[in-house]
């Protein structure tokens, strides 16, 4: 029976793990090519989750059906943002940015509270109390959906990293600053492009974890340091080592709340997230470089 | 005494000791409510200058310093509380306590060089990881929170720090005033220079035979140890401690913003950035009452577009230009931003 429970608990951990690989993956995107770290990620998260409560609200779209248009407003927001504010910033020292994007964060988080409220709203979808039932141990439906739809999601960009131009153009300036501008491309553009990317991983991220959690103005920084610890842990700047990042943390949390007291399962990923940056400092599947 | 004044024009001193003299007349003119608000200045002032020391002058970005304050305000609370020791002996342990976590924290960065981004976040780490643990420390309250004994404000008890808002209103000028004079007297010393080598270039820092680490650790146990006496005010002038207040990551950032927007690594910007920010954010509450709007968020709304605006258009923060303007730009001044 234990073994049962424990089981459950950790392949559930894994899951939202993979849900969150996909937000930390919008992080590791941003920084490994852009070079800004996205203070603002779990505030931007948070209003893609608003998102899918207005939608589920008005319209009682699902939100699988939602992850779509609702990645594409996260794109135009993040490729704005980048544009219009980040974008001046880039060769400014890492405070200045930091401050930006603090203020963004800032913002963003008081916007939501303006809007609807501190109260934590969710939706109930109707799958949310289904259950697959594998070999005895009960898996909730709604992360099964939701742990595709980003698996589906993550594979999609690393295909389009590897396999279209622009994906190629957007590493090559990653790779090579100057040498990107040296052979013609416009690397503004790729990094709004690219912002614009990180962004609507994020959204896709946020309308899936919907599926499987409530949501509160307040929480963007929490969600903020959650991809922190991720991208750090698996790697910045490796978008393998996000999603890999991610299962791990998941499972932590789950299996650290299980055992422990739920209160204290971030506790661990902190933990874990200190072990790496002191042995491992360039995080699980990171290249080692400076 | 010439050492201190030494690189000083006249015109600033005279500037200086007029807003000195200013403070401290301050109290005779102001109620209650501005007295709180420039206990909260001089507070974020304090708290500035402490961490522009890592920041500023050895380039080190901590964004946990939250940390510091809440082991200095936990470390005397407990003690005055638990044991009735005065915070004037309780903040000699607080001060060991939180220079020694800064030295662990410094001694495992530098060690395995963690730098830039990821040292900052290892900082929002430890403080994140002392706030969960906080929490679930029962000895000083844990999540339900930690209170002193609120006292008589009648009379001022000194020694236990109990007492009324002028108090620890000129306590706090004097610590504002001690964090100033010793940041200015630092940046003319050996360490200072050393450390202004190593944020503008760590690999010539070393090429010229400083040690980095060592100087680093020194800026890191120092910036932790001094932020830590803040905590112990925080403690006293409040009388409450929650670890979700004390040690989250908004209160690092907001003890942050000031020496930013007032101008890194500079003496005067983490007093000028309280001000203002302090400022800005008591106008708009005023603005938000006057106006009879009453809605969760607006005012923080508009104190992050003044934020982002500060940071667009004035890079090096608001002290370096408003410097050139009050004509204090020919000398010493430059060599420190």
């Amino acid at each position: 029976m234990t073994t049962e429970v424990v089981l459950k608990i950790a392949i559930s951990g894994v899951l939202t793990g993979l849900v969150y690989g996909l937000m930390a993956l919008g992080l590791s995107v941003i920084f490994g090519v852009v070079r800004v770290v996205n203070f603002a990620h779990g505030e931007m998260m948070t209003i893609a989750m608003y998102l899918v409560i207005v939608f589920f609200s008005a319209l009682g779209l699902d939100p699988l059906l939602m992850l779509v248009p609702i990645s594409a407003v996260l794109f135009a927001l993040g490729y704005l943002m980048q544009r219009a504010i980040i974008n001046p910033f880039i060769n400014r020292p890492e405070h200045s940015q930091f401050m930006l994007l603090v203020a963004v964060a800032l913002i963003m988080v008081n916007a939501l509270l303006l809007i609807f409220g501190p109260d934590s709203q969710g939706i109930t979808t109707s799958y949310s109390f289904d259950s697959f039932d594998v070999g005895g141990i009960i898996i909730d439906a709604g992360k099964v959906y939701a742990a595709i739809a980003a698996l589906i999601v993550a594979v999609a960009l690393f295909s389009f990293f590897r396999l279209t131009l622009t994906g190629k153009a957007i590493r090559a300036c990653a790779d090579n600053y100057n040498g990107a501008l040296v052979v013609g491309l416009d690397v503004k553009r790729l990094y709004s492009l690219t912002f614009g990317i990180g962004a609507a991983c994020v959204g896709a991220a946020g309308t899936m974890l919907m599926i499987v959690t409530d949501v509160t103005p307040a929480i963007g920084p929490a969600y903020t340091l959650l991809a922190f610890v991720i991208v750090i842990t698996g790697g910045l700047g490796s978008m393998p080592g996000a999603i890999v990042g991610g299962i791990l943390i998941g499972l932590t949390e789950a299996l650290g709340g299980f055992f422990f007291t739920p209160s204290a399962k971030t506790m661990f990923s902190f933990g874990i997230l200190v072990l790496v940056l002191l042995f491992r400092p360039q995080g699980i599947m990171g290249r080692k470089t400076a | 005494m010439k050492y201190l004044f030494e690189g000083v024009s006249r015109s600033a001193l005279i500037l200086l000791v007029l807003f000195f003299a200013a403070l401290l007349a301050a109290p005779m003119f102001a109620n209650d409510y501005l007295i709180v608000v420039l206990i909260t200045i001089l507070y974020f002032a304090y708290a500035g200058q402490c961490w522009n020391i890592m920041m500023g002058f050895a380039g080190q970005l901590s964004l946990g310093h939250a940390l510091y304050i809440g082991l200095g305000a936990y470390v005397t609370a407990a003690l005055y509380v638990k044991f009735g020791v005065s915070p004037w002996i309780g903040l000699f342990p607080a001060l060991a306590i939180a220079g020694a976590v800064g030295a662990v924290i410094g001694f495992l960065a530098f060690r395995f060089g963690v730098s830039g981004v990821y040292f900052a976040i290892l900082t929002i780490a430890f403080a994140e990881f002392a706030r969960i643990g906080f929490d679930h420390f029962g000895w000083v309250g844990g999540a339900a929170g930690y209170f002193l004994p609120v006292a008589n404000y009648t009379q001022n008890d000194f020694f236990n720090l109990r007492g009324s808002q002028h108090m620890f209103y000129y306590i706090l000028l004097a610590m504002t005033l001690a964090a100033f004079i010793l940041c200015h007297l630092l940046l003319r010393s050996r360490a200072g220079y050393y450390w202004l080598a190593i944020r503008e270039s760590p690999e010539a820092a070393e090429a010229l035979g400083i040690n980095i680490f060592r100087y680093k650790m020194y800026a890191v146990v120092l910036s932790a140890a001094l932020t830590s006496l803040g905590g112990v005010i925080f403690a006293f002038f409040y009388n409450n401690l929650f670890p979700e207040q004390v040690f989250h990551i908004s209160r690092s950032i907001e003890l942050i913003l000031g020496p930013i927007i007032g101008g890194i690594g500079t003496l005067f910007g983490p007093i000028v950035g309280a001000f203002l920010l302090t400022g800005l954010a008591e106008g708009l509450r005023e603005i938000m009452l006057r106006l009879g709007i009453d809605l969760p968020g607006m005012k923080q709304v508009f104190y992050g577009i003044c934020l982002l605006f500060v940071v667009m258009f004035l890079p090096d923060g608001v002290w370096p230009p408003l410097k050139k303007k009050l004509g204090l730009d020919r000398d010493s001044e430059k060599k420190e931003s």
